[in-house]
C-alpha cells in the first residue's frame, strides 16, 4: 500500500512527488544536492554540525505524520520535497482566469513573473540562516538552541521547495536561479539577498525573536498569498510551507513573551520602572524592547512592497498569487472598480485617498500582516497586565521608518506625524534600537547550555516540545 | 443514560498559549475548530477527538481537555470570551459523575503511542466503564497470589485473583481496574489510583466465577533505575489470602478484542504488558471447540525465561492454536534477542496478518518498546510493498491497532 502522503525516504531526496520518475530533474536535483550542503556547511549554523538536536521531521504530510521527532545531526537532516496532496478538479479562484482549471504547468505567458516571485521567496529562506548562524553561541538555554536550529533547518527545507519549483518548472533559467540561491549572501556589498529585512543582521535573541515574530509573519502572509495561486504545483508547495512556518512565529511570539514576563518579574521584585536598574539587573528594560519592536515592525511591513503597484495587479489579474484567505472574501475576486484607502502625504500631513485595488493589493496584505501582528501584541501585553505592570506596547505608525514606497523619502514619527530631519535626528534614539541598545542587549548573550537551566533575562516556557519536560536534553553537544 | 448525565471529554485551546496560527484550523478534517479576532476555539457538537490537529500545533496549546457533562459542555461562546482556559477542578466541582482526571490522564498516557484514538474492534462486546467510583468503590476479596517468576529472578510478578462475591464487576479482556492503596501519602493525600490490565476473560479468572485475575510486578525502581518502592505494587503483591481491597472501574472502551469468527490477534508484549494478551488468549481457548476460525500470533519478550509471566502454562497451548515467538534479552552466553527481532525474522507473516483486514493489532508493555515495534513494523512493511505510515491511520480509524505502554 502506498499514499500520496508518504514521503519516499529511501530515495537521496525524500520526496512525495515521485521525483524516481522524472530522471532529468531528479539528476539536476542530485547535482544541485551537495551544493547545498557545501552552502549549509559554510553558512549554516556556526560550529554546531556534530550536536544531536532533537528536531522534527516530516515524515508524511498528514497530520499524524509530519511531526516525527528524533534526535539529528543538523547536515544529516532528511531536506526533501513535500507538497500537500493536490485537490481533485481545483479550479482558479481569483483573476481573470477564474473558474477556469488550475495549472499543473507554467503557462507560457506568466513563467517570467512566477519565476521572479519564486526566486523572491526563495531567497529569503536560506538568507535568515546566514542571518541567524552565530546565535547558537549565545542560546538562553537549550530548549531555545533547539528552537532555532529547528527554524535553521526548515528554513533550508523551504529553500528546497522552492528549489524543486524552479528546476522542475523552470528549465535552464530555473536551474540556474537555483544555483544563485546559494550565491548571494546576507548583507554582503557585491552580492546580497534581493529584500532588504534579509540583509539586516540579527544579532542577539531579542533582536531573533523580534525578526520570528514580524519577518516570518512577512513569510506567513507572503505563502498564504501563494498558497491560493492558480499554478497549482506553487499553492501546494507554499501551504504545507505554512505548518512549518507556524513553528517560527511560534518561537518569536513565546520568546519576547518570555522576555517581556521576566523583565516584569524583576520589577517587581525590584519595585522599579528605572531601565537603568533593570539593567544592572540584567534584564531587558521595556523602553528597549519596544525600540526594538518599533525598527523590526517597520522593516517588516516594507517587505510587502510599494503601496501601489502594478506588478501586484497583474500577478492578481493573472491569477498567480491571491490576497490572504482569498476564499473566504466575499467580492467578485476580480477587483476591477474596487478601491482601496493608501496613504498619502499632503501639505506637510498623512491623508488617506482611495486607490484601486487592484493597484493597492501590497497595502491590503500589509494591512492584514499589520492586524495579526497587532494581536499578538495584545497577547504580549497580556502578560504586562498579569504582572500588574501599566506599560504596554504598540505598533508604530504604518509610515514610520520606511524605505519603500510613498514614504521612503518622509520622516514621520511612530505617532504619526510628519516630521523634519532636526527633530528625526534628534529623537531617534528614542524610536529606534540604538547601538548602545544592541550593545546592551548583546552583554546579556551567553550559551546556557545546562539542560533546564534558563539566562537570567528569559523566563521559562510554560511547556516543552513535543511534551517533553522543559528540562529536557534538546540539544546534545557529543 | 440520561442525556444530562453523558460525559463530554471536551477539547479546548489554551489561549495563553496559542499563537493563533491557523495550523489546527486548516488541518481538522471536519472543521470543528474557529476563530475570531480573539481566540481559536473548538465546537464540541462537532469535535470527535480524532487528534489530527495535536501534533501539527507548534505551541502544544491544541491539547487540552476538560471532563464536562455534554449538555454542560463550554460553547463556542464561552471559549471566545477566555484569557485563560478554566480548572478542570471548577468543573468537577458542578457535581457531574465524570471519570477521574488521573484516570483519563493515565489512560490517555498510555495509548499516547499509538498516535491518534484508535475505535474498539467493531466486533468488540460493550464494554461496561466506570461502574465502580472512587466515592463508591468495590470491595474485593484475594482468592490467589502466586509467584510468576521462578527462583532467582531479579524480578518479583504475581498473578492476584480478586474476588467480587455477589457484587457486579463485569469485565473485558483489554480492559483496566484501578487499584486503591489504603492509607495516605506524606502529605496526607490518598494515593492516586493504578491501573492494572485485567489478564483474565470475561467469565472469570475461573469459569462462571465472579473473579478477575491481575499481572502485577513488584516496583523497586523507577525507569531510569532509581529504588523506589511502589505503593500499590507492593501492596498488592503482599497481600494475603482473604485479604481486601478496594477497586473502581472498569475502564478502558477501546483496546478491546473482536469477537466475530475469522478475526485473528497479532499481540505484541513484554513483562507484565502480557496481562491482556493472556486474557484475549485465554478467552480464545476457551473457545477453541467452536472452531471459529482466526489466527494469534504473540511476540513476547523478556529478560529470562524465569521472568516471562505465564511461561509454563504457554508452552503447553497447541501450536497450531497460537504461534508463539519468545525474545530474550539476558540469558548468559546468548545474543540479546527483542521483540522486534522476532517481527522482522517473520516479516513475511506479519505483513500477510497486517494486510488482513479482520485481523487486529495489540501493543503493551513499557514506553521503551514503543520505538523498536514501530521501527520494525516500518521495516517489514518497506520489505513487502506496504507503507507502515500510511498503514497506522487506516489500522488506527478501523479499531485494529491498539497500544498500551507505560
Amino acid at each position: 500500500m502506498t499514499s500520496s502522503h508518504a514521503i519516499d525516504y529511501n530515495q537521496k531526496i525524500p520526496n512525495n512527488v515521485d521525483l524516481a520518475s522524472d530522471r532529468t530533474l531528479q539528476r539536476a536535483l542530485e547535482h544541485w544536492q551537495p551544493n547545498y550542503l557545501e552552502w549549509w556547511k559554510e553558512m549554516g549554523p556556526d560550529g554546531a554540525q556534530a550536536f544531536d538536536v532533537y528536531l522534527r521531521t516530516a515524515v508524511s504530510v498528514d497530520p499524524s505524520g509530519w511531526a516525527h521527532f528524533d534526535y539529528v545531526k543538523m547536515p544529516d537532516y532528511r531536506w526533501g520535497i513535500f507538497l500537500t496532496p493536490a485537490v481533485a478538479e481545483r479550479k482558479i479562484h481569483f483573476g481573470e482566469h477564474q473558474g477556469e482549471a488550475v495549472w499543473q504547468d507554467v503557462p507560457g505567458e506568466h513563467r517570467a513573473n512566477l519565476r521572479r516571485i519564486i526566486v523572491t521567496q526563495g531567497d529569503t529562506e536560506p538568507a535568515s540562516i546566514e542571518q541567524q548562524r552565530h546565535l547558537g553561541l549565545t542560546a538562553p538555554s537549550l530548549y531555545d538552541l533547539r528552537n532555532l536550529f529547528q527554524i535553521n533547518v526548515e528554513e533550508g527545507r523551504h529553500l528546497w521547495a522552492m528549489v524543486y519549483l524552479l528546476h522542475r518548472f523552470f528549465g535552464r533559467d530555473g536551474r540556474e536561479e537555483a544555483d544563485a540561491l546559494l550565491q548571494r549572501r546576507s548583507g554582503d556589498t557585491d552580492n546580497p539577498r534581493i529584500l532588504g529585512a534579509f540583509n539586516e543582521k540579527t544579532p542577539d535573541w531579542l533582536a531573533f525573536f523580534m525578526f520570528t515574530y514580524f519577518t516570518d509573519r512577512d513569510g506567513k502572509f507572503q505563502l498564504n498569498a501563494l498558497a491560493e495561486s492558480g499554478f497549482d504545483p506553487l499553492a501546494r508547495t507554499t501551504k504545507f510551507m505554512l505548518t512549518e512556518e507556524a513553528h517560527h512565529m511560534f518561537v518569536g511570539e513565546a520568546g519576547v513573551a518570555r522576555v517581556l514576563a521576566r523583565t516584569a518579574e524583576v520589577m517587581n521584585q525590584l519595585g522599579t520602572d528605572d531601565p537603568a536598574k533593570l539593567r544592572t539587573a540584567g534584564v531587558i528594560d521595556l523602553p528597549t524592547i519596544q525600540r526594538y519592536l518599533n525598527f523590526h515592525y517597520s522593516v517588516t511591513i516594507d517587505l510587502f512592497g510599494a503601496d501601489q503597484s502594478s506588478n501586484a495587479a497583474i500577478f492578481y489579474g493573472a491569477g498567480l498569487k491571491g490576497r490572504f484567505e482569498e476564499g473566504k472574501r466575499a467580492d467578485d475576486h476580480r477587483l476591477h472598480g474596487e478601491t482601496y484607502p493608501v496613504l498619502d502625504v499632503a501639505d506637510g500631513a498623512i491623508v488617506e485617498r482611495a486607490a484601486p485595488m487592484l493597484n493597492a493589493l501590497n497595502e491590503v496584505l500589509r494591512d492584514d500582516f499589520i492586524k495579526d501582528s497587532v494581536a499578538g501584541i495584545g497577547r504580549w501585553n497580556r502578560v504586562l497586565e498579569k504582572a500588574g505592570i501599566g506599560f504596554r506596547l504598540t505598533v508604530p505608525h504604518k509610515a514610520f521608518n520606511r524605505k519603500i514606497g510613498t514614504f521612503a523619502n518622509t520622516r514621520v514619527s511612530p505617532d504619526g506625524r510628519v516630521i523634519g530631519e532636526a527633530e528625526w535626528a534628534r529623537r531617534e534614539r528614542e524610536w529606534l534600537a540604538s547601538p548602545e541598545d544592541r550593545a546592551f542587549v548583546a552583554s546579556l548573550m551567553g550559551r546556557v547550555s545546562a539542560p533546564g537551566q534558563f539566562a537570567n533575562w528569559i523566563a521559562p516556557p510554560a511547556m516543552g516540545i513535543n511534551k517533553q519536560p522543559i528540562d529536557f536534553e534538546y540539544v546534545r553537544f557529543g | 443514560m440520561a442525556e444530562t448525565a453523558e460525559i463530554l471529554r471536551q477539547h479546548l485551546i489554551d489561549p495563553e498559549i496559542c499563537i493563533r496560527c491557523n495550523t489546527c484550523e486548516e488541518t481538522c478534517p471536519i472543521d470543528a475548530i474557529t476563530h475570531d479576532s480573539r481566540n481559536y476555539v473548538v465546537d464540541p457538537a462537532k469535535c470527535n477527538a480524532c487528534n489530527a490537529c495535536i501534533s501539527p500545533c507548534p505551541t502544544g496549546a491544541i491539547d487540552n481537555w476538560r471532563q464536562v457533562a455534554r449538555a454542560r459542555a463550554y460553547s463556542l461562546e464561552d471559549q471566545l470570551g477566555w484569557d485563560t482556559l478554566p480548572a478542570q477542578g471548577e468543573v468537577a466541582a458542578a457535581g457531574q459523575t465524570d471519570l477521574p482526571q488521573e484516570i483519563t490522564r493515565l489512560t490517555s498516557e498510555a495509548s499516547a503511542g499509538q498516535g491518534g484514538v484508535a475505535p474498539a474492534p467493531w466486533s468488540a462486546e460493550h464494554p461496561v466503564v466506570h461502574l465502580h467510583t472512587l466515592a463508591k468503590p468495590a470491595v474485593a476479596t484475594v482468592t490467589g497470589n502466586f509467584p510468576l517468576t521462578g527462583e532467582g529472578a531479579s524480578s518479583d510478578i504475581r498473578h492476584i485473583v480478586l474476588d467480587f462475591g455477589s457484587v457486579a464487576f463485569p469485565v473485558l479482556e483489554g480492559q483496566t481496574i484501578g487499584v486503591l492503596p489504603p492509607g495516605v501519602d506524606p502529605q496526607g493525600r490518598r494515593h492516586y489510583v493504578r491501573l492494572y490490565s485485567v489478564a483474565s476473560p470475561r467469565d472469570g479468572e475461573r469459569p462462571r466465577y465472579n473473579n478477575v485475575a491481575l499481572t502485577v510486578k513488584r516496583v523497586t525502581e523507577d525507569h531510569a533505575g532509581t529504588p523506589i518502592r511502589g505503593v500499590a505494587s507492593n501492596f498488592l503483591c503482599d497481600l494475603e489470602k482473604g485479604a481486601t481491597v478496594e477497586v473502581i472501574g472498569p475502564f478502558g472502551a477501546n483496546f478491546l478484542m473482536p469477537n466475530h469468527p475469522g478475526s485473528s490477534l497479532l499481540m505484541i508484549c513484554t513483562g507484565t504488558g502480557s496481562a491482556p494478551m493472556r486474557a484475549m488468549t485465554e478467552r480464545r481457548r476457551r473457545r477453541i471447540a467452536q472452531n471459529e476460525g482466526g489466527e494469534l500470533m504473540l511476540f513476547f519478550g523478556a529478560r529470562v525465561p524465569e521472568e516471562l509471566p505465564y511461561f509454563g502454562p504457554l508452552m503447553k497451548l497447541p501450536r497450531d492454536f497460537i504461534d508463539i515467538n519468545l525474545a530474550f534479552s539476558r540469558v548468559p552466553n546468548a545474543p540479546k534477542h527483542y521483540v522486534q527481532d522476532l517481527i522482522r525474522k517473520r516479516a513475511a507473516d506479519v505483513a500477510r496478518l497486517l494486510r488482513d483486514p479482520h485481523c487486529h493489532v495489540y501493543v503493551c508493555g513499557l514506553k521503551g518498546m514503543e520505538e523498536g515495534v514501530r521501527e520494525a513494523f516500518r521495516d517489514v512493511c518497506r520489505e513487502h510493498d506496504l507503507d507502515w505510515d500510511a498503514l497506522l491511520p487506516t489500522l488506527r480509524n478501523e479499531g485494529r491497532f491498539h497500544l498500551e505502554t507505560y
